[in-house]
């Protein structure tokens, strides 16, 4: 029996799990870290655009602040989000910036002096402050009232993951590449850790460890269009679901990004629209102004990519060989901006499509590209019903989202979850009544269940095919599951998708070669791909209202008074066909940010009963309360969830703190 | 500008000299060197596969396409499918490059693939880039040696000078995808060279402020016969770096300021 302990196993190389598990190192826990590839190849590195923290240092970020961050992510959230959760993250974001910024991220920098930039289609001159010079630059990106993207030219994923990954290297922590967890280790509601399989050569090891943590990223594998890398398979969330122990939220929420490329649904970046890029129908017409007056092309993603599908209806879309699409056009931007700010952009539109995007526009469609939904953790990362069982980052619902993300609010909640939930990790490896005491039986037995299981598939005799089944699965989620939903399709998927799950039970492989099996991976992750896209389309049918990504043509309005409320998918025994679902409220009474308008989007919904009341105390509070610190708290305190060491103000050329002695004193 | 129509099958991005281009429909006649280390019964040889040109397809497409359909058992990396992430080099008619974005009509209608060389082979095209590079980083400490462990995050920024942001950024840019050691000359008679990657981190850091260390301490890192002055000036890591990353001046750049400090 191959058995190797720890104190923390990170399941995931990307930046939420190389970011926890510096945090734990660093309090004096062993940390492993898994990896289905070479932490640097992560699909982190495919943040583009930037990271949101309010560090307002170029002047149209000027008046940024924590609180409008907060404003703005839980308006993009469309109110689904846990908003003390999103207060930790905004006041901790500036903060992952600057330590990215010490750990050699080379930031876009401010110039001082004057520029020239696009908004709205016109050349403007803008002149940026000398005492901003040489701080970190925002630009600016869809759903925000302020510049607040900070930005390594639209290479800031993979910068971000460069530093991260070294400063892994750095603390020696062991990656363990090549390697994948197929089920968790966990008896009477605690997690010990995982089975983990060597792709290279197929044995089974059991990690077990004081605290496992998940951090492997989105699922939008489970759809055929997606701008996500092909690891991208929601293998984590699978393995949680399947304990039975742990529940998924929200995972009916996915977003889908206006601007994929046509057909292939590689990303380009928002940053694209942020910097001044315009949406063109056939015609060579600008839209959006016509369907969103105040944001236009930045409104949230998933207003602009359900008004880009319904241009599209009208009959307005572009025609090729492989269906209907828009065109992006960047080429006002012009070719030095292009050429260093959007450089990426420019590469994958030279090799996959042949264009140059300085003189040529560029064909997109909205494409699969965020999981909203996630492993249903509190505000420490911790699962509330698994013990010992912790998530960060897209793979996590703590629920920062809600129903609909911010661009550059995911590769920021890679970092600052990371740091979070890391020291939260450490706090519980702290206390010695979370030592493991486990039974060898019970890793046995866990271990000799997953290799029965493989056993099955390599030589069960089944006869399905798990490509075709996984394909089929992939096309039901992208026609039936996709941008505008109504109850009869979502039927119909998840009736086929039950179909298909059965089916999965008796998958055969044509290939037994020893080691690598592409094959026999496929076939057991298609078992459990089959399962997370009946959480997403049964939540999805069971959520009879429109909210933020999740659009039912049916029940077009946001209804408060009814669904203001997570969903919690299950999956309580291995025979089930179905999840089950529970649901858990939010509170109005406790929010700092009532439930309205967005500000953008759709204008009517269904209020909540206790909305009315809650909105008189906030206006009574801030008639009675000028300063906003001071407000905040009396609004919603949310300082105590934060680890001690990240707690504290943000320093900014507008706000500058006094000396350490005073900023305590303050705090 | 309404009129622009495209044709979804770029003009040549990788074709090499005189190639043509393969049409749409034409056979493609794709030759890959397999070998399975780990199955006794493995010998090295070339496996043959016929499938139809498509629009627009890439390596990526054509390779997938051949595993679901064709054979299952084929060994090869992709991950982000976008030029981005490092993972799918190998050899493609000889050359090192990225698989994922390297269109089957610019290097067809026969072509020849390969797993890259010198990394160890995992199977078929998959090699072990990751190990590789993890040793290296290690080698030559790949990461910013802070002047001060304890930073307060609460305060702004250090500011930096936004060129030379930008000029940080050029070189941070590699993705360690191997193409410059598999085309390396030294790497092929010397298996501990450092290669082109780690002489461009070493460039990198040592234009990065921030990091604490010296000429000295570079010298000790990468100057003697297996780092900067193991280099024969052959050059072929500039030649095919995806990235266009600079490697010719920077390693004569770092030849130089290692030589300086070794007549010191």
């Amino acid at each position: 029996m191959n058995v190797i302990y720890t104190d923390v196993l990170v399941i995931g190389g990307g930046l939420a799990g190389l970011r926890m598990a510096i945090a734990a190192k660093r309090r004096g826990h062993d940390a492993i870290i898994l990896s289905l590839v070479p932490p640097k190849r992560s699909h982190s590195k495919a943040a583009q655009g930037g990271m949101q923290a309010s560090l307002g240092n170029v002047i149209k970020g000027q008046g940024d602040n924590e609180d409008v961050h907060f404003e703005d992510t839980v308006r993009g959230s469309d109110w689904g989000a846990d908003q003390e959760v999103v207060r930790m993250f905004v006041n901790t974001a500036p903060k992952a910036v600057r330590e990215l910024a010490a750990w050699g991220v080379p930031w876009s920098r401010v110039r001082q002096g004057d520029r020239q930039v696009v908004i709205n289609g016109q050349k403007v001159r803008i002149t940026e402050r000398e005492q901003a010079h040489g701080l970190v630059a925002q630009r600016d990106f869809g759903g925000t009232k302020k510049w607040r993207t900070c930005y390594v030219a639209d290479g800031t994923g993979h910068a971000m993951l460069q530093a991260v990954g070294d400063q892994t290297i750095a603390a020696s922590i062991p990656v363990h590449e090549r390697m994948e967890a197929l089920a968790l280790i966990h008896e009477a509601g605690r997690c010990y850790g995982a089975v983990v399989r060597n792709l290279v050569s197929g044995e089974l090891t059991a990690y077990v460890a004081k605290a496992t943590a998940i951090a492997t990223g989105g699922a939008g594998r489970l759809y055929r269009v997606t701008t996500n890398a092909v690891i991208c398979e929601g293998i984590g969330h699978a393995i949680a679901l399947e304990t039975g122990a742990a529940a998924l939220g929200n995972m009916e929420a996915v977003q889908f990004h206006p601007t994929g490329i046509f057909p292939a649904g590689i990303l380009v970046t928002e940053g694209c629209r942020g910097d001044g890029g315009l949406l063109k129908d056939a015609s060579g017409q600008r839209f959006m102004p016509d369907y969103e007056p105040e944001k236009k092309e930045l409104a949230s993603r998933d207003v602009v990519s359900r008004r880009m599908e319904e241009h599209i209806a009208k009959g307005h879309g572009a025609k090729s060989r492989f269906g209907e699409h828009l065109w992006l056009d960047i080429t006002l931007l012009g070719e030095h901006h292009i050429k260093h700010n959007l450089r990426e952009v420019y590469e994958i539109c030279h090799y996959f499509l042949g264009l140059d995007p300085s003189k040529e526009m560029i064909p997109v469609r909205p494409a699969q590209h965020y999981t909203m939904g996630g492993v249903r953790t509190d505000a420490s990362g911790a699962s509330p019903t698994l013990k010992g069982l912790f998530a960060a980052g897209e793979a996590a619902c703590w629920d920062m989202h809600g129903f609909n993300r911010l661009g550059g609010n995911s590769v920021a909640e890679t970092v600052v979850a990371g740091m979070i939930v890391g020291e939260r990790i450490a706090d519980f490896c702290d206390r010695s009544d979370n030592d493991v005491a486990i039974a060898t039986g019970v890793v046995r037995e866990a271990l000799a269940r997953e290799q029965a299981r493989l056993a099955g598939l390599l030589t069960g005799g089944g006869s399905e095919d798990a490509a075709a089944l996984k394909q089929r699965m992939q096309e039901i989620m992208t026609a039936r599951v996709g941008i505008f939903r109504t109850g009869a399709d979502l039927e119909q998927a998840v009736d086929e998708l039950r179909q298909l799950l059965i089916r999965s039970r008796s998958i055969g492989l044509r290939s037994s070669s020893p080691g690598v099996n592409p094959e026999l991976v496929t076939a057991y992750r298609t078992q459990k791909m089959i399962k997370l896209a009946l959480t997403v389309a049964y939540g999805a049918l069971a959520r009879t209202e429109s909210r933020g990504a999740h659009f039912r043509q049916d029940h077009p309005r946001r209804n408060d008074a009814e669904w203001l409320k997570r969903t919690l998918a299950w999956w309580k025994n291995d025979a089930d066909t179905l999840p089950t679902l529970t649901y858990e409220p939010l509170e109005v009474a406790k929010m700092e940010l009532p439930p309205g308008w967005r500000g953008y989007g759709a204008k009517d919904y269904v209020e909540h009963p206790h909305t009315a009341a809650r909105q008189a105390e906030v206006e009574a509070a801030r008639q009675r309360i000028s300063d906003r610190f001071e407000l905040q708290r009396a609004l919603m305190p949310y300082e105590h969830l934060l680890p001690p060491r990240l707690r504290g103000r943000n320093e900014r050329i507008d706000e500058p703190l006094a000396d350490a002695t005073a900023r305590r004193a303050a705090e | 500008m309404s009129e622009q129509k495209i044709n979804f099958i770029p003009p040549g991005a990788n074709a090499g000299q005189g190639a043509r281009l393969v049409n749409d429909g034409e056979t493609l006649t794709i030759r890959v060197l397999r070998y399975n280390p780990r199955d006794p019964a493995s010998r090295p040889h070339l496996q043959t596969y016929e499938l139809e040109q498509g629009p627009g397809m890439t390596l990526f497409i054509a390779l997938n396409e051949i595993r679901d359909k064709l054979d299952a058992s084929l060994q090869f990396d992709f991950v982000c499918r976008a030029g981005i992430c490092g993972s799918c080099a190998m050899l493609i008619n000889g050359r090192p490059t990225l698989a994922c974005r390297t269109l089957t009509r610019d290097v067809g209608p026969e072509i020849i693939l390969a797993p890259l060389p010198f990394f160890e082979l995992i199977g078929d095209l998959s090699v072990d880039t990751g190990k590789w590079m993890r040793a290296m980083s290690e080698r030559i400490e790949s990461w910013v040696h802070l002047q001060s462990q304890e930073l307060d995050l609460t305060r702004l920024e250090e500011r930096m000078d936004p060129e030379l942001a930008e000029r940080i950024y050029e070189l941070d840019r590699c993705i360690e995808c191997g193409c410059c050691v598999a085309a390396c000359g030294t790497a092929r008679m010397r298996e501990d060279f450092i290669g082109a990657v780690a002489l461009n981190k070493i460039a990198r850091f040592r234009l990065d402020p921030r990091d604490a260390r010296s000429d000295a301490d570079f010298y000790d890192l990468v100057g003697d016969d297996d780092g900067v002055f193991g280099c024969m000036s052959l050059l072929a890591c500039h030649d095919v770096c995806p990235k266009d990353l600079p490697l010719q001046t920077q390693i004569a750049f770092i030849r130089r300021k290692m030589v300086a400090v070794g007549l010191r």
